[in-house]
C-alpha cells in the first residue's frame, strides 16, 4: 500500500515537471524589461547636441502637452527605418520631439540629421550611454511617450511602425 | 629636512589611501557587476558582457558608488528601472519564496528518507 501512494506520487511530481517544462517550451527566452516599470521621467543633465551646453531637462519639458523622447544613433537601421514616422509625427502640434542620440560619433550624427531630416525640437548628447539606462532603456531605438507632468505614458522598444503610429495618435487625442 | 620628511610622509599615506579605496571601489562594481543581468545578451552578468549596454551600465554603477550609494541601493536603483528580472540573485518575496524554500524542503524530504531507512536497517 505505501509502496502504491509512493508511486503514484512520484508519477504525479513528473507528470507536473513535464507540463511545466513542455508549456515553457514555447515561452520566449527573450526577456524585455516591463514597458512602465517607472511612471514618471527620471531628472538628469545632459549635453545639447549642438552647443554642448548642459541642460536640465526640466529646461525642456514645459511648454507642451505631449512630449516624444526618441533614443536614436546615426549606427543604428532600425532608426533609420522609423525615422519617416517621426518625421511624420513632428508636424503635430501639440507634440514636442526630444532627441536623445546614444553612443554615437558626433559627426555621423549631423549626416544623418541632415540626409533623413530633423524632427527634434531638442536633442541631447549621451555619448557613454548612461543617461539611457538613467531612462530604464535598453538600447535603440526606444520612444517614450510623456505628458506635461513629465509621467510616462507609454515606452516603445524598437522602431516606431504604422501600429505604433496609430498608438500614439490615439493617446495625444 | 624634517619638513620635507613629514610632506614626503604626508604625500606616501594620502596615496596609498587613495589606491586602497579606488582597489575597493574596483571591488565593488565587479562584485555588483556579477549580479546584474545583460539585457543584450541575456544569460551573461554585465561583469562578463562586452555590449555596449553592459559598459554604459558598468560606468553608471561606477557613478553611483561616487555618488555615495550603497550597494543595496544600487539594486534597487536598476529594479526599479528595469524591474527584478535585472538581478541575478532574486529576492525573497511572495512570488520567489517557493524558488528559495523548494531546496530546504528538498534536502530535509531526502533526509528524513534517508534516516528512516536507516533507522529500518539497524
Amino acid at each position: 500500500m505505501k509502496n502504491k501512494i509512493f508511486l503514484i506520487s512520484l508519477l504525479l511530481f513528473f507528470s507536473f515537471c513535464f507540463v511545466v517544462l513542455f508549456k515553457g517550451l514555447n515561452n520566449s527566452n527573450v526577456y524585455v524589461p516591463k514597458k512602465t516599470t517607472e511612471k514618471t521621467l527620471a531628472n538628469f543633465v545632459a549635453k545639447d547636441f549642438f552647443t554642448e551646453k548642459e541642460i536640465f531637462f526640466d529646461q525642456v519639458f514645459i511648454d507642451s502637452e505631449f512630449y516624444i523622447l526618441n533614443i536614436w544613433s546615426s549606427w543604428c537601421l532600425p532608426c533609420i527605418k522609423e525615422h519617416p514616422k517621426l518625421m511624420q509625427l513632428s508636424k503635430n502640434k501639440s507634440l514636442k520631439l526630444i532627441g536623445l542620440n546614444y553612443r554615437d560619433n558626433k559627426k555621423n550624427a549631423k549626416k544623418f540629421i541632415n540626409k533623413f531630416g530633423n524632427p527634434y525640437s531638442n536633442i541631447f548628447s549621451d555619448r557613454d550611454g548612461t543617461i539611457a539606462i538613467e531612462l530604464g532603456a535598453y538600447g535603440v531605438p526606444e520612444t517614450i511617450i510623456i505628458d506635461r507632468n513629465k509621467k510616462i505614458l507609454k515606452k516603445f522598444i524598437g522602431p516606431l511602425d504604422d501600429k505604433s503610429i496609430k498608438e500614439i495618435n490615439l493617446i495625444i487625442k | 629636512m624634517k619638513l620635507l620628511r613629514i610632506f614626503l610622509f604626508i604625500i606616501i599615506v594620502f596615496n596609498t589611501n587613495q589606491a586602497f579605496s579606488d582597489e575597493n571601489n574596483d571591488k565593488l562594481i565587479n562584485k555588483i557587476s556579477k549580479n546584474i543581468r545583460c539585457l543584450i545578451c541575456q544569460g551573461q552578468s554585465i561583469y562578463d558582457s562586452q555590449s555596449d549596454f553592459a559598459i554604459s551600465m558598468k560606468l553608471v554603477i561606477a557613478k553611483k558608488l561616487n555618488q555615495g550609494f550603497s550597494e543595496n541601493e544600487i539594486y534597487e536603483f536598476l529594479k526599479n528601472k528595469y524591474g527584478q528580472w535585472i538581478m541575478y540573485d532574486p529576492e525573497f518575496n511572495k512570488k520567489t519564496f517557493i524558488l528559495w524554500i523548494l531546496p530546504i524542503l528538498l534536502f530535509l524530504l531526502g533526509g528524513a528518507i534517508v534516516y528512516r531507512k536507516l533507522n529500518v536497517q539497524k
